[in-house]
């Protein structure tokens, strides 16, 4: 499988601290990638990095068929690249409805002038009703976002990623605070997402993780302490002292 | 700028044909044209007034809309009323000058006549020369174009500085204090070429118009509701659809925004030259019907005052910019133009020159902590209470 995100001996120091130390990671066309790990082993910090937000101190990140490199590039472009990203806070628009967050979100052109004089056409519309049915959100449409519930919410973050139709998603601990009804429709919308795209998910809940049913990443101190099936990892002692243990 | 566009904001065209009955029923009531009910000066008050609702438009869409709390579009009005002003008084005195000296025995040559020109303008400041900056002041079709290039590329060059280097929140309020502050400090020397603190004066009178002011006052009035008009439907169109998403998601969320892939220094950068351009207009309009501008008109403080009227109307609603605008600045003129009577408590003489602005500090601090929706939020309540009746 050819690679579509190649990260390698990628380091960040925040005064000093090593948050990311030697970092490597692969990801496919269309792979779900579960990525776990203790509280602080960097795993924000990565998507921090990949996304642009955070800027490394060293290493390489080259991106898609051309392998050009992210590094260095605003965050705007690296979306526009293909790459959306989830925050582990859900954040939507809330004095918005959750139309025109989709429509935010849609894949167009984001040039101050297009968007100024853009109005949605009938296609667009109908993009959006369709990722709204996907996020189970289509009785929603025209009710102000902050109005959902947190769930809800998680899942509109979900859908406005995939509006933007990247190629790759990373998704920062998108379960957190859902009821076990709503994990398990989260992980339906990821699975699905997954299929044609590369999906990162950062996630704490081991149960979650299972569900995904893919290749697990440990992160530990910054580095890659261990990769392969879960219950590879959770073999592995040294993920065994430094994580499950505990 | 369709019908549809109208028809689903039905707030634009209520205020728009409000303000056209404002703008007739002053017009029929007054000296220069109806029944003389209301009269020349009082005109020329509802006319400014008028003006600073349209930099209030411009204030909203800045600060109410894309959460970017500007102290400083009171310099872009400023250098928009000095632009117009510079043609005003330079084409005003030629004419003066060209009469007395054509009665003199030979004609005059356009040397004698530029020096003498000079001479009227700048005397006060113990020179005689123009300044470059004056190059183009003989033109009116030039100064016009230049009410919206000068603040337009201030802004421009301010916010691209200040915008590519993040520089975000109080910090950037404080730096377009510093704007502002320079921009007045500059003006208050006599070298800038602008008169220094004597400024422009004359403005009121039009060259080459031999009409009262009864009538100049109405024009200047209409002009301004008819620039009110067309600003506020400029706006009101500029944040009804997908850009005003992305503005009100920079103003609530800016690292969201830029992660959905927007480069949020433009649409900041955009929005700031855009409210600039429409400040400068606003002032080309305002200074004329005020007669004189000076650099005292651009201190930073009144840059702080348009925050004050625009929160007090109620941010994020453009009809609350206008209400509380007019309503703000209406009173206050009354309390601090000494018509309000002082109130004498025997040990204690209350005099709301002095008092006036307590109260207006006051009330926007109460506004600020009670009622985040200012004024406009008491109209929001309106209809729903008519449903509850229903
Ligand atoms: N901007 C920053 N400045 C200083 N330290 C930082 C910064 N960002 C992250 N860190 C530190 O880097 C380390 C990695 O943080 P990160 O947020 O990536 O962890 P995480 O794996 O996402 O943890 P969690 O599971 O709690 O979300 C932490 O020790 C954190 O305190
Ligand atoms: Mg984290």
């Amino acid at each position: 499988m050819s690679t579509l995100l190649e990260v390698s001996g990628v380091t960040v120091s925040f005064d000093g601290f090593r948050a990311i130390n030697n970092l490597s990671f692969q990801i496919g066309r269309a792979e779900l990638r579960a990525v776990i790990g203790p509280n602080g082993a960097g795993k924000t910090t990565f998507m921090d990095i990949v996304t642009g937000k955070t800027r490394p101190d060293d290493g390489h990140i080259l991106w898609g068929d051309k392998s050009i490199s992210l590094v260095g590039m605003s965050e705007a472009k690296i979306v526009q690249a293909g790459i959306g990203r989830k925050f582990q806070k859900p954040t939507v628009f809330e004095d918005q409805s959750v139309q025109e967050n989709l429509l935010m979100a849609l894949r167009k052109n984001r040039s101050p002038l297009s968007v100024l004089f853009y109005r949605p056409n009938a296609a667009d519309l109908a993009r959006v009703a369709e990722l709204a049915a996907e996020i189970g959100l289509d009785d929603a449409l025209l009710r102000l976002s902050g109005e959902l519930s947190h769930g809800q919410k998680q899942w509109l973050e979900i859908g406005m990623l995939l509006a933007q139709d990247p190629r790759l998603l990373l998704v920062d601990e998108p379960a957190a605070g859902m009821t076990p009804a709503e994990r398990e429709k989260t992980t339906t919308i990821l699975k699905e997402a997954a299929k044609t795209r590369a999906v990162v998910v950062v996630e704490h809940d081991m149960e979650f993780v299972r569900r995904l049913n893919c290749k697990v990443t440990v992160l530990h101190e910054g580095a890659v302490l261990a990769e392969g099936s879960l219950d590879h990892v959770t073999k592995n002692q040294d993920v065994i002292d430094v994580y499950l243990g505990r | 700028m369709n019908r549809s566009f109208i028809a689903r904001n039905p707030s634009v065209l209520v205020f728009l044909s409000l303000l056209a009955l404002f703008t007739l029923t002053v017009s029929v009531l007054a000296e220069g044209f109806g029944v003389g009910l209301i009269s020349t000066s009082f005109v020329k008050t509802l006319g400014k007034t008028l003006c600073l609702c349209l930099i209030a438009v411009a204030m909203d869409l800045i600060w109410g809309y894309t959460g970017i709390l500007s102290l400083g579009h009171f310099a872009f009005f400023g250098l928009g009323g000095y632009m117009i002003g510079m043609w005003l008084m330079y084409e005003r005195t030629r004419q003066i000058v060209v009469t007395s000296l054509a009665d003199g025995v030979l004609p005059p040559t356009p040397e004698e006549v530029e020096a003498a020109i000079g001479n009227q303008i700048f005397g006060v400041v113990g020179s005689s020369d123009f300044p470059l900056i004056w190059a183009f002041a003989d033109s009116l079709t030039l100064q016009l174009a230049l009410v919206v290039i000068v603040p337009g590329v201030l802004a421009l060059v301010f916010g691209w500085l200040a915008f590519r280097s993040r520089v975000t929140g109080v910090y950037l309020s404080i730096l377009t204090q510093a704007m502002t502050l320079g921009l007045s400090l500059y003006l208050f020397q006599n070298a800038s070429g602008l008169r220094g603190n004597n400024g422009l004066s004359g403005l009121q009178n039009l060259p080459g118009i031999t009409a009262p002011q009864s009538a100049v006052s109405l024009w200047f009035f209409w002009a301004s509701a008819l620039a009110l008009g067309l600003g506020y439907l400029l706006v009101a169109w500029v944040v009804s659809g997908k850009f005003g998403s992305v503005i009100r998601g920079i103003r609530d969320n800016e690292a969201r925004v830029r992660f959905l892939g927007y480069s949020v220094e433009s649409y900041k950068l955009a929005v700031f030259t855009l409210t600039a351009c429409i400040s400068g207009i606003a002032g080309a309009l305002y200074y004329p019907q005020a007669g004189i501008i000076n650099p005292a008109e651009v201190a930073p403080i009144a840059s702080i005052y348009l925050a004050v009227w625009v929160a007090i109307g109620g941010r994020g609603r453009l009809y609350g910019a206008v209400i509380g605008t007019a309503f703000v600045s209406l009173v206050s003129s009354w309390f601090t133009g000494g018509q309000a009577p002082d109130i004498n408590l025997g040990f204690y003489t209350v005099k709301w020159v002095d008092w006036w602005l307590i109260l207006l500090g006051l009330s926007f601090v109460l506004v600020t902590l009670y009622a985040p929706r200012g004024m406009s939020g008491l109209i929001d309540a309106l209809p729903r209470r008519k449903g509850e009746d229903a």
